[in-house]
């Protein structure tokens, strides 16, 4: 690694040699692509990139990826790509998850990995539906769902993937879907850039299982009225002529026409708020996905990397101490001479 | 069993060869560190040694109760001896209490010691007692000597103007000084570690100092003891020597093997009792580039070791029972990875939480077949405390060499148990390196070259690593199955088959790795002691018994569990039976079995406590004893 340029790279030289065997249909394709078409732009290099990923449809990622990476068991991928990180700092590494893998069997890693802000860029994909195992609900399933395993329809609240990962305080949250291959790839260069733990929900289409989850939301027609796009700096706006917006409203959030409160009264989107209060309203703004919905960036603030803080341990105490030495660490307690 | 030995070494000093001491008193007597620094002193003075801490779950049981009751039992000799003892010569009784939890262990004619200043009805009430023992003629078997420890601690530390509550907790100090004048052990190093200990609050420091020196005081001048014992230094191997538990000889264990093997140490640990001391003293020693992660919980305790060994490092987790049922899919996905992995299980009482604090070895079959599917791991058992620091080098070589998980049994008895050990020269410890994939091995359908994780060392069945940063060797392994070589995806049935051929294949080729399984004792004996991990101590004690009484025993101890060594089964073959001691109800029994087809009986104890060797020497004899060929002699 002693050349320090990073070689220009395309799409193909991020592909495997595997063929993809996804649904046909599938959003998981968009998806792969516009990880693909955003790795040559994140200054990494192929051999520096690990994907680790858990069990369910999104877990087949890593195969198709021609870079390191770990296809390995239901929910415990942000465990052990926590080790890999501690381990390895400098390597990029990438969790690529689902709803029942990321939230379900795995959630309690997922928190954890968001609390102590490993550096993980974790890829959620939401489709609201257990695919591998053909069509069971989820924990982001809506209340009243008709799957198998509800055939009188789901009686248990979803969760929210944005509120649970900023209840956890992670340090980068935002959220994208697969109908928009741009704001994809944006979001997610955004996210590697990140140091620590940054978590993106992606909505993603199961076409066999749960078609048209999203659709009333990420249906081109349908974005302009239903996406609110957060920009950080800006007001938060939305609406074809961006005439409605979000406003700060008794201890909340609601949606407003500007026309009656005013574009002063609108909030300026701040990625940067220590507190996570207000990107927590941000996310409860829609109860699913049919009603306006932000997307985009809602939390990105600083915060010490977990990896880096244990290396400085780690170089603090060889500095007080020395570099270890076993005969002296042998002889580090009280020690007799049999002669 | 401390035979009194004829040589007096000073007018008032009385030479044994050996004694055992309990300390027992409630969990907020201080208990344990009494014993510890009995145990200590008695190392520093060069006596052989061997411990067992018993100590109730709760951290405080109600005060004055039975299972409030914590003790320490230290035997100490003359000479190499393998067990904390039998019976013990000595109960030192902080209250009613212990004297009734811990009485019936003491030998017939044991001298007892108590703090009558607990002897109060209100204890003796809390004790479940309906009369003061002292009175009612149940302790005329022993040699008594009553002692108000309380009163007389107050009094001692009451010109340091501290409060008569806080005189109190000083009281096992005055127990210890007492114990250390009966047998002679040197004071200076107790009191400079509690000068050390406590020194932050010179106060506490001053009172348990004035505490241990009115304990030694009252032992020299009261006529209540009319001899001191000592107990002479044991003849041991010239060499440097330190007194080390289980746990502590582990984790060292795990740094020298991270130095031999120049790879970083991570251990992904959640606490759990007996194994959490492995965490505790890995985590302090950072400078050795150490990397420990206490998980959120016990699967991300190995997950996270799974995800630093695919870095490069050598990882560890470290667990007990419930633990390891937690990690066994994780411990699953390594075995199919095959990447190295050391699972450390400091076993104790099952099922479910069982006996936190309880010694027992009970999980020598979910360490062989814990796992679902076709799941082979080689499994280490360490013997004694300190060979905890070889077992622990040893599963860090096997699982380096064969990229596999490897299982490191302990259990509760060695990891809180200490002896004196001899100390390693470091220069002649075992280079374990291993070498990483630099270069491609294959070529892809489009004839590019790239490496395939797959690809197996033709001895060693050992697959080809190669870590990620490495140029050009970018590749995808998991937990489906994989095609052989490539370690692509594979649905085929033939493959399947061949892979998991190949993995029960590479776990048997280890036989040929290790060493020989040894016979002690009398190779033409009719029946061979077979034992494994902790019971390693009462067997020697028990076979050196039935053999001075002229019978004829062979032994064998197993390290290695999976795969057996390559001569057991012609080792067996020589014996019309074996013996098995565990603590289990017969699990190395029931694979001896099934593997050689061999009569093996089996010896059980599960109640939370090692065997002793009086134990084993009296299975040995009934066994002997039954014999129709006239075995016994």
């Amino acid at each position: 690694m002693s050349d320090t340029t990073i070689p220009e790279t395309s799409r193909k030289d991020w592909m495997s040699d595997q063929e993809v065997r996804w649904c046909p249909g599938c959003g998981d394709y968009s998806i792969l692509a516009a990880v693909q078409l955003a790795l040559p732009d994140m200054g990494v290099r192929r051999e520096e990139v690990v994907f680790v990923s858990g069990i369910g449809c999104a877990a087949r990622f890593p195969y198709y990826m021609n870079t390191y990476g770990m296809h390995s068991i239901h929910g415990r991928a942000p465990a052990i790509a926590t080790g890999l990180a501690m381990a390895r700092p400098d390597l990029h590494v990438f969790v690529v998850s689902g709803d029942g893998d990321a939230l379900s069997i795995g959630g309690n890693h997922l928190i954890h990995a968001l609390r102590r802000n490993v550096n993980l860029t974790i890829l959620l994909f939401n489709n609201q539906i257990y695919g591998l195992t053909k069509g069971q609900y989820s924990p982001t399933s809506e209340t009243g769902k008709v799957t198998k395993s509800t055939p009188f329809g789901s009686i248990e609240k979803p969760f929210n993937p944005v509120s649970v990962a900023l209840g956890a305080e992670a340090s980068f949250v935002a959220r994208t879907h697969d109908m928009d291959r741009n704001h994809m790839m944006d979001t997610i260069k955004r996210a590697h850039d990140h140091q620590g733990a940054s978590i993106v929900e992606i909505y993603q289409n199961c076409n066999v299982f749960n078609d048209g989850a999203f659709g009333q939301i990420t249906a081109k027609s349908a974005r302009d009225e239903m996406l609110i796009d957060l920009r950080h700096g800006e007001p938060i706006l939305f609406g074809a002529d961006r005439q409605r917006g979000v406003v700060l409203d008794g201890g909340g959030v609601r949606l407003a026409e500007v026309a009656d409160v005013g574009m002063d009264a609108v909030l300026v989107h701040d990625e940067t708020r220590p507190d996570p209060s207000i990107a927590f309203m941000l996310s409860r703004i829609a109860t699913g996905p049919h009603e306006p919905t932000p997307v985009g960036v809602f939390r990105a603030v600083g915060r010490d990397e977990y990896g880096s803080r244990v290396n400085q341990q780690l170089a603090a105490a060889q500095e007080q101490r020395g570099p270890g030495d076993l005969h002296d660490l042998l002889r580090s307690g009280a020690t007799w001479e049999v002669a | 069993m401390s035979d009194t030995s004829t040589q007096p070494t000073g007018e008032r000093t009385e030479s044994i060869d050996r004694v055992i001491i309990r300390f027992a008193g409630d969990s907020g007597d201080g208990m344990q560190l009494t014993g510890d620094r009995f145990t200590s002193a008695s190392a520093m003075f060069g006596n052989d040694l061997a411990t067992l801490p018993d100590f109730p779950a709760e951290i405080r049981a109600p005060a004055g109760t039975i299972a409030g009751v914590s003790a320490f039992q230290v035997h100490i000799s003359d000479h190499d001896i393998t067990t904390p003892g039998d019976a013990p010569d000595v109960l030192v009784a902080m209250n009613p209490a212990a004297l009734r939890s811990d009485l019936h262990r003491l030998k017939g004619n044991g001298s007892v010691i108590l703090n009558i200043d607990a002897f109060t009805d209100r204890n003796l009430d809390k004790a479940g007692y309906a009369a003061d023992p002292r009175e009612d003629g149940s302790l005329d078997a022993y040699k008594v000597y009553e002692v108000p420890m309380t009163e007389m601690t107050k009094k001692a530390v009451e010109h340091l103007g501290v409060k008569p509550r806080d005189a109190e907790r000083s009281k096992n100090f005055f127990a210890l000084g007492l114990v250390s004048w009966m047998y002679t052990r040197p004071a200076e190093h107790t009191l400079e570690w509690i000068q050390q200990k406590f020194g932050k609050d010179q106060q506490v420091a001053d009172a348990n100092v004035a505490a241990f020196k009115a304990g030694h005081a009252f032992g020299e001048t009261a006529e209540l003891f009319d001899h001191a014992y000592e107990v002479k230094p044991a003849e041991k191997v010239p060499g440097t020597y330190t007194n080390i538990t289980g746990n502590v000889a582990l984790a060292w264990g795990l740094i020298a093997a991270s130095q031999l093997a120049d790879m970083p140490l991570f251990l992904g640990s959640y606490p759990i009792t007996p194994a959490s001391d492995i965490l505790h003293e890995l985590s302090k020693h950072k400078n050795f580039g150490v990397r420990t992660l206490q998980a959120e919980d016990e699967i991300a305790g190995v997950g996270s070791a799974i995800g630093a060994a695919y870095g490069g490092h050598l990882a560890i987790t470290t667990t007990s029972g419930p633990g390891v049922a937690l990690k066994g899919e994780a411990i699953g996905l390594a075995v199919s990875l095959e990447l190295p992995l050391v699972v450390v299980d400091i076993q104790r009482g099952g099922p479910s939480t069982g006996l936190p604090t309880k010694t027992e070895a009970s999980d020598l079959l979910m360490a062989m077949y814990g796992r679902h599917g076709e799941s082979p791991m080689p499994i280490v058992a360490a013997s004694t405390p300190a060979g905890c620091f070889d077992a622990a080098i040893e599963a860090c070589r096997i699982a380096l060499k064969y990229r596999t998980p490897v299982f490191l049994l302990s259990d509760g008895y060695l990891a809180n148990g200490a002896e004196p050990w001899k100390l390693p020269d470091v220069d002649s410890l075992p280079d374990i390196a291993t070498t990483f994939a630099t270069e491609p091995n294959g070529t892809n359908d489009a004839g590019t070259p790239v490496h395939h994780p797959y690809e197996r060392d033709a001895d060693t069945l050992a697959r080809s690593w190669a870590l990620p940063g490495t140029p050009g060797l970018e590749h995808r392994i998991g937990g489906l199955e994989k095609a052989d070589k490539t370690g692509n995806v594979s649905y085929d049935p033939a493959n399947h088959e061949l892979m998991t051929h190949l993995r029960q294949a590479k776990l048997e080729g280890i036989a040929k790795d290790i060493p020989d399984a040894v016979l002690e004792g009398d190779a033409d004996a009719d029946l061979v002691v077979v034992g494994w991990g902790s019971t390693w101590g009462a067997i020697s004690g028990g076979v050196d018994r039935v053999r001075a009484a002229g019978h004829k025993i062979a032994r064998i101890h197993l390290t290695h569990l999976h795969p057996f060594p390559q001569n057991l089964g012609e080792l067996l073959s020589g014996f019309d039976r074996a013996l098995v001691p565990e603590l289990n109800l017969g699990q190395l029994s029931k694979v001896l079995r099934a593997e050689f087809l061999i009569d093996a009986k089996t010896v059980s104890k599960v109640r939370g406590l090692p065997f002793t060797a009086v134990e084993i020497e009296s299975a040995i004899l009934d066994t002997l004893g039954v014999a129709q060929n006239g075995a016994a002699k």
